[in-house]
């Protein structure tokens, strides 16, 4: 086993370790961004680029950014007195860990794996290519539907709804406001919207996203 | 033990990890880490097997990797817009918190 | 004799990989492209700072730095000394690992991007299969730094500079790299040295290079301009804008880290401008038949300081962009008109070679530009620009 796959599946393992273990969730979003670069070197150790290059564009480039910008979105970060792991965690590592014995109980008593390297054939980007649109054109075309849809879906559901305030009269805003005996939250929604449509400056950037904000008008 | 099963070993052990994480920890954000984690354990085994296989030059397994690659991309996008829309309504990220459909 | 002159490098570390030992020939060969990358780029950075800043004076009607040497031209000297010896603070409650980490983030892809450009005949770091995906594979990892060092700076301010500047890139890498997938489709291949040598030959003493066609030239604007906002250019600038949100993610750093995030920002764009060049410009194939004997890393390098220049006036001359335009700009005009690129160079490819080709593809360019820009900006109600000069 060569020394370079022992420094990086050690570089792997450990960043991976990390990512599920760390308290701070940027840190583990940025150890998980090293496993996938410690991945993307191994791709390439084993002579298959364009998977290699695709991860690095895929992974590091997209999902583990994604990651990041959910982190920042959902700032719950747990305070430090609760604890990271779940009550029945002993049982979640035991099944774990028993998957991982399994695994490696077949890999290391399997006869069916070879010990002689076959010779290595490099398979072109071209090559690739060609299967992509002839043999496996069907789930490349699915994979663009999924893709669209996820994009689409993931927009819908993240989207900020946004306080329903368009259309409604200053009065009866305060009316209903002092009505509902000093519901904090609907007082100050009112008093938003009663700032918005006056057209006060500073607070037109707190208005729903659907109102359009003319250049000629409020300043943002 | 020869390399096949150097890389075999390495992709269970992150599998492992991945499931780990995946199971114990609180945040659902980690939970999606693993989820990746346990992606990218079985690419590398697909990565593996096809260049160790007898016959390389078939592509299937690099092919597969490239759309495990897109699904992964796909489900991480919709996860993590899940995620942030329990968070806008339960005000945490913490899965043990979003119990209100229990029982 | 023009051939010696030409492969001069070549011959070269040739020459001097001939001394190492036979096992070692490849690596040494390798260390000799990656010292030769390590020794032109960064002093072409020194290079363009004194040019930027002098070429932004006198767009600005005022001369540039003039005082350390003659026409100031040994400013980026005093530069670095200051950058080098400037105190490093961090602040107190900024995370350390990462905010150390951010630069080298930023610097290793850049340089890396760097290998696979060809500047010269035979002078490509290393030939990839796969080259323009490693190059955009890398550009997308140095966004990475971006958020590392706006979120370790825990200072709001950074970290907003961070947000808007990861959503700035990640929006104008789409059009960028749909850009480049026509020239891809053109060529039929990844390697960048296929794609220079698809464009050499002449016809009728012009070029075939892919800008003079009306899908390449599109496709050319569209790439120079998302360049601009991948390298968060002018008018692009608005993470880093001085007047809006003082230096937006780098705001904590000073000294040398600063001076790293300066150099694997303009490296970026000698990276990106250097692809635009192997893309759509020819790489290092001279302009006209005759002007063959001039050397072709000559070509690369001048196309490449020309580009500079081209970054540098726009920079001076146009305002910068509002972060709801930027954002508008990007989804809904170059990615159309990207996507429609496609089409017309697949189009270029399958009809026969002559005027209706012409017609078609440029018609095919020229009609959905006008319909988008005038889609868009009826939204906007803009009024007539007005003049006012000082009295």
């Amino acid at each position: 086993m060569s020394p370079v796959f022992i420094i990086l599946a050690l570089l792997t393992s450990l960043s991976a370790l990390a990512a599920v273990s760390l308290r701070n969730l940027v840190h583990c979003a940025l150890a998980l961004t090293i496993t996938f670069a410690g991945l993307a070197a191994l791709y390439l150790q084993l002579h298959a680029q364009f998977v290699g290059f695709a991860q690095i564009l895929v992974y590091i480039g997209a999902v583990a950014i994604l990651i990041v910008f959910a982190i920042l979105l959902t700032r719950g970060a747990e305070p430090a007195g609760v604890s990271l792991f779940s009550k029945s965690w002993y049982l979640g590592a035991g099944v774990a860990a028993v998957v991982f014995a399994v695994l490696a109980g077949v890999v290391l008593s399997s006869k069916a794996l070879s010990p002689q390297v076959p010779p290595l054939a490099e398979i072109s980007v071209h090559q690739i290519g060609d299967q992509l649109m002839t043999r496996y054109v069907l789930p490349l075309e699915v994979l663009g539907l999924l893709l669209t849809a996820a994009l689409i879906g993931a927009v819908i559901i993240a989207m900020n709804e946004g306080p329903k305030r368009k259309k409604e009269i200053p009065g009866a805003d305060r009316l209903s406001a002092s009505a509902t005996n000093g519901d904090g939250q609907a007082h100050e929604a009112a008093l938003r919207g009663l700032a918005v449509d006056a057209g006060l400056p500073g607070s037109a950037g707190t208005a729903s996203p659907e109102r359009e904000v003319h250049p000629g008008e409020v300043a943002t | 033990m020869n390399p096949l099963q150097g890389y075999l070993l390495l992709s269970a052990l992150l599998f492992g990890i991945g499931l780990a994480g995946a199971l114990t920890r609180r945040n659902a954000i980690i939970v999606l880490i693993g989820i990746e984690l346990m992606l990218n354990a079985a690419n590398l085994n697909f990565i593996a097997f096809w260049r160790y296989s007898p016959n390389p030059q078939a592509s299937a397994g690099i092919i597969f990797v490239l759309f495990s690659i897109g699904v992964a991309a796909a489900e991480a996008a919709v996860g993590l817009a899940l995620i942030i829309a329990i968070y806008r309504h339960f005000k945490t990220s913490d899965v043990s918190q979003v119990n209100t459909m229990r029982g | 004799m023009i051939e010696t002159v030409d492969q001069i490098f070549v011959i070269i570390k040739r020459w001097l990989v001939a001394f190492a030992p036979q096992a070692s020939q490849p690596f040494v060969s390798a260390l000799i492209s990656v010292a030769a990358i390590f020794a032109v780029f960064p002093s072409l950075f020194a290079l363009t700072t004194i040019l930027e800043r002098k070429g932004l004076g006198r767009i600005q009607n005022r001369l540039g730095p003039n005082r350390v040497g003659p026409w100031g031209l040994l400013q980026p000297l005093a530069d670095g000394l200051k950058a080098l010896t400037k105190e490093d603070v961090i602040p107190s409650v900024a995370d350390r690992v990462v905010h150390f980490a951010a630069p080298l983030v930023l610097v290793v892809p850049v340089f890396l991007a760097l290998a696979v450009l060809p500047m010269g005949r035979n002078m490509e770091g290393i030939d990839l299969d796969a080259g323009v995906l490693f190059f955009f594979a890398v550009g997308a990892a140095t966004e990475l730094s971006v958020f590392m060092a706006g979120w370790s700076s825990r200072n709001k301010y950074s970290l907003l500079g961070a947000m808007r500047a990861i959503a700035q890139m990640i929006s104008y890498e789409v059009p960028l790299i749909l850009s480049a997938v026509t020239v891809i489709m053109a060529v039929g291949s990844l390697s960048l040295v296929k794609i220079v040598e698809a464009q050499s030959g002449y016809w009728a003493g012009l070029p075939q290079w892919y800008v003079l066609t009306p899908w390449g030239f599109a496709a050319f604007v569209l790439f120079m301009i998302s360049a601009a906002a991948e390298s968060n250019r002018s008018p692009f600038d608005l993470p880093e804008g001085e007047s809006e949100i003082i230096a937006g993610y780098y705001i904590e750093y000073s000294g040398f880290k600063f001076a790293l995030f300066f150099l694997g920002e303009y490296v970026g764009m000698f990276a990106i401008s250097g692809l635009g060049i192997t893309l759509f410009l020819g790489g290092w194939h001279a302009p006209l038949a005759f002007l063959d004997w001039v050397p072709s890393y000559a070509w690369f390098f001048g196309k490449l300081l020309a580009l500079i220049c081209l970054f540098i006036w726009v920079r001076g001359t146009l305002p910068r962009l509002r972060m709801d335009q930027l954002m508008n700009f990007a989804w809904k005009f170059m990615l159309p008109m990207a996507l429609i690129n496609i089409l017309v160079a697949g189009l270029w490819r399958f009809m026969p070679v002559g005027w209706e080709r012409w017609l078609a593809c440029g018609a095919l360019v020229v009609g959905p530009y006008l319909l988008l820009a005038k889609a868009l900006l009826d939204n906007n109600h803009i009024g007539r620009r007005v003049y006012r000069y000082a009295d």
